[in-house]
């Protein structure tokens, strides 16, 4: 086959030789698992715009009702039902505070001789609407962000113990929890908003009473799979602890399902309070939420529009990006699709 | 003899986020009518790379074919349309993959499954090819076939499953029948029956088989001739006893010491030192002097090309040039290569019986 | 097999006592007067009333009468329509829900399998893409959100279809696509999923290895296995529906239970807020139960070795 060779260099056929060692090198740098979740999720440029949108809102729903001189909860009568104006924006033709009057197209900022401005008008009490909007946002944030830690904490405790401790315990608390699965989030949550005062607080209270049953099984299921494996039963024979076994065996490894879960329970919650308030049993005036700013708006829809749609929009922006993010996190940590 | 498919300088690479796997680096070998070819290595080494471009079962998306022809009936596969190579496969070409236990459709009556080249290739009528099946079924071993054809896999055992699997592959008389691992993932005992079976068939139909395996002992078993793969390439290629008996690569050498043997005693198993090579970034020369105590200097330069040794054994390794020294191959082969006669350390008083 | 049904009735059961309980319970501890018109009433009439209903006996006496009543399926009567009974008003209302809520899963489901499909088979490219935002979309934006979008654009803006009352088929339209949207996003990453999973498989590796084209590959041996999972989140598709139809029936005057039960919610009429509520949990968790024995029906993998046990 090859046997017309070339004349190769006598001293080609030395012998040398190799460390072996330098076979066994590792070429790639260890990463712990979140510097290697973190790379993963850098890949993915939806969750990261997102982050950056989700940063945005969370900045703005902060600092924005303090952009401008009015007040959320401020009426003025007189300013009633102004289109948006803005400096600037009104030259090129758009965001000028025209609007309608009646069947009318008119300049309601110079009809009603206004001479400041309402970056997003105002609503049928005259209150400045892009302050509203963003302290609206606030109170949609902390109502989904409080209801989300505590479904986690219950959810983790109640899943962790039956899980871990097993055996009697575990099976009464799963038989409670198959009962309690059957019953509709919607019709608990409703009710219970029927017979508490109505408030931040009640929507809390109601969101999360069925909440934290989706996150106790997850976690149910993880320590049932971790507390097998050996390396909890070498802990375990070494004589360490349940406490030490549960914080520095078991947590840290269901960490990252209980963080992907959070991040879907967030915009569960944010979709739970503006459904809620739209219907009417959320926040009531002069408290504003983003369910209730759509609700508003809403009845505005024929000749405001804009009213319905700033909350609006925030409020789809708000869920797009965290379940995006969402996504993210889960492609990112979960060891399955580990390529 | 006739050559039922030649695959002729194969080079392919695989595009990943990572970069450019160079998979297969230039691969040459042929399998004769009615033969079994071996093709052993371990992972990675692209043994299944190989046979699965033969069937162009790899993902169209990410695989490049960059460089030479598989030669079946008179056709290079790697330049037909996608449906006359549909029309290979299945009919001419067969596979049989490595696990049983996921290679069946689990929503599908296996009767339906084992039809299917029937009635696609052999446009057989419905009836008819319900017939063949039952005729496949029981050929494969398979008790009470008529039963057996309504029920869904997973009412079978992984043995009873790789039946089946083997049933779907002679469906239409293939000329090649290529078995990526068949055994890998079956119980020993069971391995051994596979294995017979396969045997027997092949002597039944005259099917040529290409055998794709990591284990020595299976390919003693089945082979006639056996390819050495590493790191994309064939490193030896030979008759069965050649490569047992007369190995020439050090890589080879490894490999046969590594193999467990009864008559071994108490001796420490020998193990390959290192990993294999890196195929997004293969090394320069011979891709396992890395790993080889034989390696020279030339190694680190140059790919070996493949020497000859007699006219069906080749073996890619510079310690074959002229001008290499003689070095001693491990005691555990040396032993063996004592009872083969042409080698050099050959010693007739065994008789040739080995 | 039989076991697990029985088991899973015996909670359904279970739950359904727990929700009729603590909707009684409930609505005794609710602010205000069950009468909305009760002010109006001299104390003899008011009197009257209450006896009529039953409302003077002791509550451990009101509990046992409505739980009785709630098992031979009667609702009660409703205080604020002249009396009617609730039962006959939830069935009455029940058929324009039923309208929606079946043309939205229908073609919700069938939209969303399409796009599922198309995504996994032209995986990574335009329409790939395309199908992911809109499941994205779908799953995001709020169907009440979408609902009043739908109603701005097409029934303000455009007057292409009525708005605020109900004209017949013609009035579903709007409603339905609002509601399908979920359905459709549900459906569409799900299939997506499985059937990118399916699709690497080796029993597909070893259809093609048989010689099977493209469409074989997809339809025969992908879709059905990549589609029988599908059943498991009909559930949450389910609830999903039922509660956006509380608001879209109302943005777009659908003459629905929704309608009826958001309205009941501002008047405070218990016996239908109590109907109602009994009424779509049992909706719901028989709508759960039939969905988790279907599958077992279905995937011949759980059916037979379900069977034998």
């Amino acid at each position: 086959m090859t046997n017309n060779l070339e004349k190769l260099p006598k001293d080609s056929f030395e012998r040398i030789t190799i460390d072996s060692s330098h076979a066994e090198k590792i070429s790639k740098p260890s990463l712990n698992f979140w510097q290697d979740s973190w790379l993963r999720i850098r890949k993915n440029k939806a969750a990261i715009v997102s982050i950056f949108i989700l940063l945005f809102i969370v900045f703005m729903a902060f600092a924005g009702p303090y952009m401008n001189e009015h007040d959320p909860q401020d009426v003025k009568v007189t300013h009633a039902n102004l289109p948006p104006k803005i400096p600037g924006l009104e030259k090129l033709g758009i965001f000028d505070g025209v609007g309608k009057l009646g069947s009318k197209t008119v300049n309601l900022y110079e009809l009603k001789k206004i001479d400041t401005y309402y970056w997003f008008g105002t609503d049928s009490l005259g209150r400045d609407l892009f302050s509203r909007l963003w302290k609206g946002t606030q109170i949609s944030l902390i109502i989904a962000f409080v209801a989300a830690v505590i479904d986690v904490v219950i959810g983790v405790i109640y899943g962790g113990i039956s899980g871990y401790y097993g055996g009697r315990t575990d099976d009464i608390m799963q038989r409670i929890v198959e009962v309690l699965i059957g019953i509709p989030t919607l019709v608990i949550v409703i009710l219970m908003l029927m017979v508490m005062d109505p408030g931040i607080w009640a929507i809390i209270i109601a969101i999360s009473i069925t909440g934290w049953i989706g996150m106790s099984r997850i976690v149910r299921g993880q320590v049932l799979k971790y507390k097998t494996q050996e390396f909890v039963m070498a802990a375990k024979t070494l004589g360490a602890s349940d406490k030490r076994i549960i914080s520095k065996h078991i947590l840290p490894n269901i960490m990252a399902i209980i963080i992907i879960n959070m991040m879907f329970t967030i915009p569960t919650a944010i979709f739970f309070e503006a459904f809620l308030s739209f219907i009417g049993l959320g926040l009531q005036a002069p408290e504003a939420s983003l369910g209730t700013l759509i609700n508003d708006g809403y009845k505005f829809i024929q000749y405001q529009p804009f009213m319905l749609f700033f909350p609006a929009f925030v409020l789809s922006l708000l869920m797009i990006a965290f379940n995006l993010v969402g996504d993210g996190l889960r492609d990112a940590l979960d060891p399955k699709m580990k390529d | 003899m006739e050559k039922i498919v030649e695959v002729k300088n194969l080079e392919l690479s695989f595009h990943t986020f990572a970069g450019e796997v160079k998979a297969i680096q230039g691969v040459n070998f042929e399998v004769f009518k009615g033969e079994t070819l071996a093709i052993v290595g371990e992972s990675g080494s692209g043994k299944s790379v190989t046979t699965k471009s033969i069937m162009r079962l790899l993902p169209k998306s990410s695989t490049e074919y960059k460089k030479g022809e598989i030669l079946f009936g008179g056709k290079d596969l790697l330049k037909i349309s996608e449906s006359e190579m549909q029309k290979v496969r299945g009919k001419d070409i067969s596979m049989i993959f490595q696990d049983p236990m996921t290679s069946l459709n689990p929503t599908m009556t296996i009767g339906k499954q084992i039809m299917e080249p029937l009635l696609k290739h052999q446009k057989l009528s419905k009836s008819d090819a319900w017939n063949k099946s039952i005729e496949l079924l029981a050929l494969v071993g398979m008790p009470q076939p008529e039963m057996r054809m309504k029920q869904y896999p997973h009412q079978f055992s992984g043995g009873q499953r790789q039946r089946i699997v083997i049933a779907v592959a002679l469906a239409c008389n293939p000329k090649l029948l290529i078995a990526d691992e068949p055994t890998t993932a079956l119980d020993v005992t069971i391995q051994a029956q596979i294995l017979e079976l396969m045997k027997d068939l092949q002597k039944k139909i005259d099917t040529s088989i290409i055998f794709i395996t990591h284990d020595l002992g299976v390919v003693a078993n089945v082979a006639d001739r056996v390819a050495v793969m590493y790191g994309g390439r064939i490193v030896e290629v030979g008759t069965v006893d050649e490569i047992f008996y007369n190995p020439q690569h050090p890589y080879t050498w490894g490999l046969l010491s590594s193999m467990p043997s009864l008559d071994a005693g108490e001796e420490k198993l020998y193990a390959i030192p290192g990993t294999p090579p890196d195929l997004l970034a293969p090394p320069k020369g011979d891709a396992f002097a890395l790993r080889s105590e034989y390696a020279m200097k030339i190694d680190m330069e140059q790919v070996p090309p493949l020497f000859k040794v007699s006219d069906t054994h080749y073996a890619a390794t510079w310690l074959l040039h002229p001008d290499a020294p003689q070095v001693d191959p491990p005691a555990a082969v040396i032993e063996r290569m004592k009872r083969f006669p042409g080698s050099r350390y050959h010693v007739g008083i065994a008789g040739g019986d080995r | 097999m039989a076991k697990y049904v029985t088991k899973r009735v015996i909670y359904m059961f279970l739950s359904l006592f727990l929700i009729a309980s603590f909707t009684f319970v409930l609505m005794k501890m609710l602010p205000g007067s069950p009468l909305a018109s009760a002010a109006k009433l001299s104390v003899e009439q008011r009197e009257v009333v209450y006896e009529k209903y039953g409302l003077n006996d002791p509550i451990p006496v009101q509990y046992i009468r409505y739980m009785g009543n709630l098992a031979k399926g009667d609702f009660g009567v409703s205080f604020q329509y002249k009396s009617a009974d609730v039962t006959t008003l939830i069935v009455k209302k029940l058929k324009y829900s039923a309208i929606l809520g079946t043309q939205a899963i229908v073609f919700g489901t069938i939209i969303g399998i399409v796009l599922g499909m198309i995504a996994a088979l032209k995986q990574n490219t335009v329409w790939d893409y395309g199908s992911t935002i809109i499941a994205i979309l779908g799953i995001s934006i709020p169907s009440f959100v979408f609902a009043v979008l739908l109603q701005y654009v097409f029934a303000v803006k455009l007057e292409w279809l009525p708005v605020g009352l109900w004209e017949g088929w013609k009035s579903s339209i709007l409603p339905s696509i609002a509601l399908a949207m979920g359905p459709i996003a549900i459906a569409a990453r799900f299939i997506r999923t499985e059937m990118i999973e399916v699709l690497s498989s080796d029993y597909i590796l070893l259809a093609k290895a048989k010689g099977a084209n493209w469409f074989e590959i997809a339809f025969k041996h992908a879709f059905r296995n990549a589609l029988i999972p599908l059943v498991t989140v009909l559930g949450p598709v389910a609830a999903g529906l039922l509660t956006g139809s509380l608001v879209v029936e109302q943005i777009f005057a659908v003459p629905g239970i929704g309608e009826q039960f958001v309205k009941s919610i501002a008047t405070n009429d218990f016996a239908i807020i109590m109907g109602t509520t009994m009424f779509f949990s049992v909706f719901l968790i028989v709508i759960i139960l039939i969905v988790d024995i279907l599958y077992g029906v279905i995937d011949p993998r759980i059916r037979l070795s379900g069977g034998s046990k």
